[in-house]
């Protein structure tokens, strides 16, 4: 907290404009961009992204495919240098992992450690931290209990099914007790009824925890049934379209939200905006002969 | 206590009677597949030279009949085990040493580049071609030239494997342990060394064999002990029978060393036979 609001008083007060000196803001976007350089070719994968993310929000980052959401999210996570603007978790700006950050990636199976069983994949960030052995069992015990995976502590992630591999990993992520939950399209992989439950899970327990989860996601739905708030972003290189936010109630469920008017309503206004993104690409004339046919 | 649960219990125990009967049929078959061949070829080596009269294809009776004296006396002390202790530590050095230096070159593309044409250098140099070279830097006679010599040729397998295995460690996993901020300690033990591990294996293996060539090789120069040694004097002294024994002695030894390998591989990896089991495609 003080750390966060020293920090903030150095920079110019003008940046942010909108909001009262920054103790709310968990995560701080400004003018990010990222341009890959390689064998003579420049590719312009973000071109501008700024925003924010209160503390104990659960946003949601949509795009089409291939607008750098996965590049937003590394650099975010410190595992990919931006090559403008910066990064501030908590204040501090970003330029490596930073500590109270922990992320869930989409391919779980190359994310938990296959030679580890279940309990020593949860405990493993835990005991790096230095935490004292009873109490790293204890928090391990609670995380596991907390996705239903309890009794599956002496598996290896191999042995369990694509779903329950990445309840694993959101164990190992929520056992951390960071700041700021970071998510890379964490269901792309499993199965539609798998991934209905997980969306729950991640509700109950972001509700329960309190942390501030940025969730990563090409689909549409998941983004508007899970966000406080859906970030459209444009094809690349990456714009912010629009900041949505979701006015449906906090208590959701599979049946009610979705077939909710109102969830139609953000469903259709979201879905637009991303159709247009597409159109928008000129070098891709193509995508506009497929949707006439 | 379990009265009342009286019903099921002896189910449960029939089933797994059944189970490890199964089990123990499957082992035994399998024991008798591995062993049919061999018997089959001792068999065919009886017959044939049953009635021999060749000085040098002596019948297998009278080999085996010499094969007691030859190796159950002194030899044991005097050649068996200095040879085996050579072997263990000219491996085990190569083991080391070729984890411990691959694990750098595998992780930093500016010290693969620089090493890499030096590496296939050396590798393919014949490892027997530097027998006389390290005897005459570290001496005909003792333990030490025949140690440096093992250790020599079987690093190259394990130094190379470890290098492949190092690089192909998944990129996610290693962003992971960067997320979590595992130390560099638990990223080289706990995440690039299991990655790694059944790259380092295989190359491990490889090893294995080169050292047993190499142990009886080194001891062909300028040694007058060891098992290697004491197979030249025998064919040298014309005593063929016991030349004879000494080769089966050294195939034995082979099969021995193999059997251990896998036993210890079969702990070490058994996530990685899940993991293939699991996921073929992995």
């Amino acid at each position: 907290m003080n750390r966060a609001d020293t920090n903030r008083t150095d920079g110019p007060p003008a940046a942010v404009p909108d909001r009262p000196l920054g103790s709310t803001v968990a995560l701080d976007i400004r003018g990010l961009r990222k341009t890959y350089d390689g064998h003579g070719r420049r590719v312009e994968a973000i071109r501008d992204l700024t925003f924010t993310v209160d503390r104990g929000q659960l946003v949601c980052v949509v795009g089409p495919s291939g607008a750098g959401k996965t590049t937003l999210l590394r650099c975010m996570a410190g595992l990919l240098d931006p090559t403008g603007g910066e990064i501030r978790l908590e204040g501090s700006r970003v330029t490596g992992p930073p500590r109270g950050m922990a992320v869930v990636f989409q391919e779980y199976g190359r994310s938990l450690f296959p030679w580890m069983t279940v309990r020593q994949n949860v405990e493993r960030p835990l005991i790096e931290k230095g935490m004292r052995r009873p109490e790293r069992r204890r928090a391990v015990a609670d995380a596991l209990d907390a996705v239903g995976l309890g009794d599956s502590g002496d598996a290896h992630p191999w042995q369990l099914s694509g779903g329950m591999q990445q309840r694993v990993a959101i164990a190992r992520a929520v056992a951390y007790e960071p700041s700021v939950l970071l998510m890379d399209e964490p269901f792309a992989a499993v199965d539609a009824q798998t991934r209905a439950d997980l969306e729950d899970l991640m509700r109950t327990l972001w509700r329960r925890l309190g942390v501030t989860v940025l969730f990563v996601t090409h689909d549409i739905d998941e983004a508007i049934y899970l966000g406080e708030r859906v970030l459209v972003l444009s094809n690349s290189p990456t714009v912010i379209l629009e900041d949505v936010a979701i006015d449906l109630p906090d208590d959701r469920d599979q049946l009610s939200t979705r077939s909710a008017p109102r969830f139609g309503e953000l469903r259709a206004h979201v879905y637009r905006q991303i159709q247009q993104a597409k159109r928008g690409r000129p070098d891709q004339p193509s995508s506009r002969q497929r949707q006439k046919g | 206590m379990s009265a009342p649960r009286g019903g099921t219990a002896p189910a449960s125990h029939r089933a797994l009677g059944r189970r490890a009967r199964a089990s123990l049929l499957a082992v035994g078959r399998r024991l008798l597949l591995a062993i049919a061949l061999p018997v089959a070829l001792v068999a065919v080596w009886w017959v044939l030279t049953a009635n021999s009269t060749s000085f040098f294809w002596p019948p297998l009776s009278s080999i085996l009949r010499a094969f007691p004296d030859t190796w159950f006396g002194d030899r044991i002390t005097t050649d068996v085990l200095p040879s085996l202790g050579r072997l263990a530590s000219g491996y085990l050095l190569a083991v080391v040493l070729g984890v411990a230096m691959g694990i750098p070159i595998g992780l930093s593309p500016v010290l693969r580049a620089l090493t890499e044409p030096t590496l296939e250098f050396f590798r393919a140099i014949p490892p027997p071609v530097l027998v006389p070279v390290i005897a005459l830097f570290a001496g005909y006679t003792g333990s030490a030239s025949k140690v440096i010599t093992i250790a020599l040729g079987c690093l190259w397998p394990v130094l190379l494997n470890t290098v492949e295995g190092v690089r192909a460690v998944d990129e996610v996993l290693l962003d992971t342990a960067r997320c979590y901020h595992l130390s560099r300690r638990s990223r080289v033990l706990h995440v690039i060394l299991r990655g790694a591990s059944p790259q380092i294996a295989a190359g491990a293996r490889q090893a294995l064999s080169i050292a047993v060539i190499l142990m009886v090789i080194s001891e062909l120069f300028g040694a007058n002990h060891g098992l290697g040694a004491t197979v030249v004097q025998f064919q040298r002294g014309f005593a063929i029978p016991q030349m004879w024994t000494g080769i089966i002695v050294l195939g034995l030894l082979g099969v021995a060393l193999s059997a251990i390998f896998r036993i210890v591989e079969h702990f070490a990896l058994a996530w990685y036979r899940g993991l293939r089991d699991a996921d073929p495609g992995a």
